[in-house]
């Protein structure tokens, strides 16, 4: 695999096909990859492809980042089937050009999410990580352990309904179709089951774990907002203060303003610090939003995200008759 | 102890259901005073955030009306406002808030009676429901 990948980057940058290519290469802790930007053929051996990889790497192409985009330069960018839908939405939203982008697909299992193998190795630090087919072994300071893929891989992947990039030029491996609907949201189904009560005092729970260090927005490709609601000071849309109600609208204000535009990549549970269930809630608007208008967000070029498109003859069962 | 008395938010668009209310007014069509409105150009203008921020001060319930579809002032206002509410109505209701406290219907500018039967229909589901305790701040 790694060497495929390897191999076509090298490939793209002899045939003067980019300027540059985004991809992960080896991070500074073994447990973690970081995100490199090669600019010439020697440099492809530093890429790497694992469980490891676990950045959107799209997000490079905004925020801070929109320089490159704007430079006109022809990036190659490696990614996961999340990370290409989050391309998709930027070229929906004329973000960037896709003719600029040569997006490398990799088939993706999901990606390890650091909270659940500390958790594992009971808070000990990690200094030695092989990967094997379905298991990984971690090692440190006397003591190794070895735990299966699917315990630490990340919870939005073990959901996730399209592992393998559904729109790419060019795919290291074999693109598999996307994952059954049902199995995606039962999380939800199994939620709604509960009374009110038990819903409510199970949010508050877990969200009043929550400092408000809005690491979820900063990490999310699909937040690039120049001034974010939470940011502003008039109107104040929330307190400061980490207080239940004010934290409640922060993520349900966040959630409505990712609805039909989130892709599901996981990236802002993997950033928490307080390792809040924030699949809960986003799952609930992805499942809505596919049930309601037949969408999901990332997967078509051509059609617009759905809540900045209508249908006049829609279902209306929520409104007063 | 006498009876509890929702403060419901009312939010009305220009066109039609601020004009509607305004002919329950003019034809002295009796309804419960527990609104209290607020004029927005369109019912597009609405961002869930004002909703959520309405609970959250204090009110027992929002009741967001406009045009009926296929009559928005801007041709699309309240198609895009449905698209949204879509989705916000069924997620308050999912982390436990009842779903009568956010109501949404459609009233045009000639119709008074309708405005005043959804006003007392919004203000008897709320005092069945009772006063809102999740999301207000201070309270939970």
């Amino acid at each position: 695999m790694v060497k495929m990948l390897r191999d076509t980057v090298r490939k793209l940058f002899d045939e003067k096909k980019v300027d540059m290519v985004i991809g992960w290469g080896e991070g500074t802790l073994p447990l973690s990859a970081t995100p490199v930007f090669i600019e010439n053929a020697d440099e492809a051996d530093t890429l790497i492809w694992d469980e490891r990889c676990s950045n959107n790497l799209a997000v490079y192409l905004t925020k801070d980042k929109r320089h490159l985009v704007k430079s006109g330069k022809k990036i190659g960018i490696v990614v996961k089937g999340c990370d290409s839908r989050s391309l998709v939405l930027y070229a929906v939203e004329n973000q960037i050009k896709r003719e600029n982008l040569v997006v490398i697909g990799v088939t993706c299992d999901g990606v390890i999410d650091i909270k659940k193998v500390m958790k594992r190795t009971e808070g000990k630090e990690v200094l030695d990580l092989r990967i094997g087919d379905k298991d990984i072994t971690v090692g440190g300071r006397g003591f190794e352990t070895v735990v299966a893929k699917k315990e630490i891989i990340s919870d939005f992947c073990l959901h996730c309904a399209h592992p393998d990039a559904p729109v790419h030029d060019l795919f290291i491996g074999q693109p598999r179709p996307a994952n059954e609907k049902a199995d995606v949201y039962k999380i939800v189904d199994d939620f709604e089951k509960l009374s009110a009560d038990e819903r409510w005092n199970s949010m508050v729970e877990s969200y009043s774990k929550c400092v408000r260090c809005y690491a979820c927005r900063n990490v999310c490709p699909s937040c690039y907002c120049n001034e974010c609601f939470v940011d502003q000071n008039d109107p104040q849309w929330i307190g400061k203060s980490p207080e239940i109600t004010d934290t409640l609208i922060f993520h349900m204000g966040r959630n409505m303003h990712v609805a039909g535009r989130c892709v599901e990549c996981g990236a802002c549970e993997r950033a928490c610090p307080a390792d809040i269930d924030l699949l809960l809630l986003n799952k609930k608007i992805a499942k809505e939003i596919s049930e309601r208008f037949n969408y999901e967000a990332g997967l078509d070029i051509d059609e617009k995200p759905a809540l900045a498109s209508y249908c006049e003859n829609e279902k209306q069962d929520f409104i007063m008759g | 102890m006498s009876e509890f008395q929702p403060k419901i938010l009312a939010i009305l668009c220009n066109w039609c259901s601020y004009a509607g209310a305004d002919l329950a007014g003019v034809s002295r069509i009796q309804y419960p005073p527990n609104i209290r409105v607020v004029r927005i150009p369109c019912s597009g203008r609405v961002d869930p955030l004002f909703i959520m921020k309405s609970l959250q001060s204090g009110f027992d319930g929002v009741l967001v009306s406009g045009c009926h579809p296929g009559d928005c002032h801007y041709l699309s206002g309240n198609y895009n406002a449905r698209r949204k509410f879509a989705v916000l109505k069924p997620m308050l209701e999912y982390v436990g808030i009842e779903p009568e406290r956010i109501q949404f219907s459609w009233v045009s500018a000639g119709e008074g009676e309708r405005f005043a039967q959804v006003v007392s229909k919004v203000t008897e589901d709320l005092k069945r429901v009772g006063p809102a305790k999740r999301l207000v701040k201070g309270v939970a």
